[in-house]
């Protein structure tokens, strides 16, 4: 329907973004008569996503014709950007974005540059920034979900983490079911993706792939060997993050600093 | 002969929360074996105090010294195993109840024998618990439990932050004979932290009272509260 209104690819481009945006809003609203409330929230990331996508889009033009050192300028912004985006998941976590910028600059940069060097992913821009890219991505949605999971864990159980200090063991043992919860729980998407990988969804780059003219069969494994990337990414990042983590939840003296103020009251 | 040095002594201990103070200049000392109650209102600081000399939370201002010695020169985890602490809910570990008394002497890398944890549970009057699940125990049974697991460690100090609070009338007398036996036991020094003034007659030889964070007195059962110690 909107083929046959816009003629501009531009513009059918922008009103498939409205129309992608307004499900979106729908599905905001029915949350809304629910009393969970997600609106701001949602529609400052609808704009900014559309905004940031545009401005990425433009800048990538221009890029694309720039030499293929210019890609590492470009993840290594994304990175920095996603270790913001990580962070603000976790709020009151001490140097929440230090932790996610280690983490995810370590655990999706060396995946990235070890399927680089082993011609896994091709070092044209217009691969290696586009594929880097979705290892950040999903490198920084695990490491906020695992951020999220280990500080509500150890909110909720306090007691249990000041019984264990309190009966000299060492910090990081009275985390670490916390610590393994939160690793589990941030894998679950990636797991589920490359366990439905083809049946359920079929991703854009296969599809992206296909339409560009590749073999079909060809698209179909390097679309497994991009998923399989993106768990090692993701599973890596994590790894480092709640390491890290784990240890800033406590001060040097061995106190739990990741809890309520008011537990102390008395 | 010198004054022996007490095994506890706080000097002009202190600690600042955003702004506010909840502990504020307390100067005591606590000689080996005393009992010794802290009581006061809800939210005068009592139980942070507490959580200070099991360095839970560092003082912001003073200092504290276990025999004689400053707690900065002890690392937290030894300090923590002299200054054992139980709380006011046990917070028991998912697991037998075994499992829970070896937790402690497991992070020094000892493992407790059968017969130790036998000996440990007959000390609390819960003989032949060790393969209890924790899940199913009563309120009176696992603050026990929480005390085996303290004991455990074999502290020289008992840090007792309300430990009947949250239990009924039964249970709490259960609790409190249980105190006194092990303290005279095992000649532990102990600081219990009581709202209940009852209780710190029952239990204590000696009382300080805690009022917005400050100490305003202490001195024996007698000269603090009136009153002679009850059992």
């Amino acid at each position: 329907m909107l083929n046959g209104l816009f003629k501009s690819q531009l513009a059918l481009g922008l009103a498939q973004a409205a129309v992608a945006a307004l499900a979106a809003i729908a599905v905001m609203l029915l949350a809304r008569r629910r009393q969970i409330h997600v609106e701001r929230e949602t529609l400052i990331a609808l704009v900014r996503g559309l905004a940031q996508i545009m401005i990425v889009g433009s800048i990538l033009v221009l890029m694309l014709r720039g030499p293929r050192w210019t890609s590492v300028f470009i993840l290594a912004a994304m990175t920095v950007a996603a270790a913001a985006t990580s962070a603000r998941r976790a709020k009151r976590i001490p140097g929440a974005f230090r932790v996610s910028l280690y983490a995810i600059a370590a655990g999706a940069g060396s995946v990235i540059s070890l399927m680089t060097f082993a011609g896994a992913i091709d070092t044209a821009i217009t691969a290696l920034v586009p594929v880097g890219s979705m290892l950040i991505a999903n490198a920084m949605n695990t490491n906020g979900l695992a951020l999220d999971r280990f500080r509500s864990d150890v909110h909720a159980h306090v007691g249990h983490v000041e019984a264990a200090l309190a009966l000299g063991a060492a910090p990081e043992q009275t985390v670490a079911p916390y610590v393994q919860a939160a690793y589990q729980a941030s894998l679950i998407p990636a797991i589920d993706n490359l366990r439905s990988l083809g049946i359920v969804w079929i991703p854009g780059l296969m599809a992206g792939m296909v339409l560009s003219g590749s073999p079909p069969l060809y698209a179909a494994v390097y679309q497994f060997v991009v998923i399989a990337m993106i768990f090692a990414a993701s599973g890596l990042t994590c790894l480092i993050s709640t390491t890290l983590i784990r240890e800033r939840a406590f001060s040097p003296a061995e106190q739990l600093l990741l809890r309520p103020e008011a537990a102390t009251a008395g | 002969m010198g004054t022996p040095t007490p095994i506890l002594r706080t000097e002009h201990l202190t600690r600042d929360v955003a702004g506010r103070r909840i502990v504020d200049d307390i100067s005591i000392e606590v000689p080996q074996g005393d009992v010794l109650a802290i009581v006061g209102p809800s939210g005068a600081g009592k139980s942070s105090f507490l959580r200070l000399l099991n360095r839970l939370d560092e003082p912001t201002g003073g200092s504290f010294y276990v025999d004689g010695r400053d707690y900065r020169e002890i690392p937290p985890r030894v300090l923590r195993r002299r200054l054992g602490m139980v709380m006011q809910t046990p917070f028991l570990f998912p697991g037998t109840v075994a499992d829970n008394i070896r937790f402690g002497p497991r992070q020094q890398g000892e493992t407790l024998d059968d017969e130790a944890i036998a000996r440990l549970l007959e000390q609390v009057g819960l003989p032949g618990f060790a393969s209890r699940n924790v899940a199913n125990l009563s309120g009176g049974e696992a603050q026990r439990v929480a005390f085996a697991r303290c004991l455990a460690n074999s502290p020289d100090v008992l840090l007792l932050d309300e430990p009947t609070s949250a239990l009924d009338d039964a249970a709490k007398l259960g609790i409190e004979a249980l105190v006194r036996e092990i303290v005279e036991a095992r000649r532990l020094t102990c600081l219990i932290v009581t709202h209940d003034t009852a209780q710190a007659a029952r239990l204590a030889e000696r009382v300080m009272v805690i009022e917005k964070g400050k100490l305003s007195r202490i001195g024996s059962l007698q000269e603090v509260l009136g009153a002679q110690r009850t059992v």
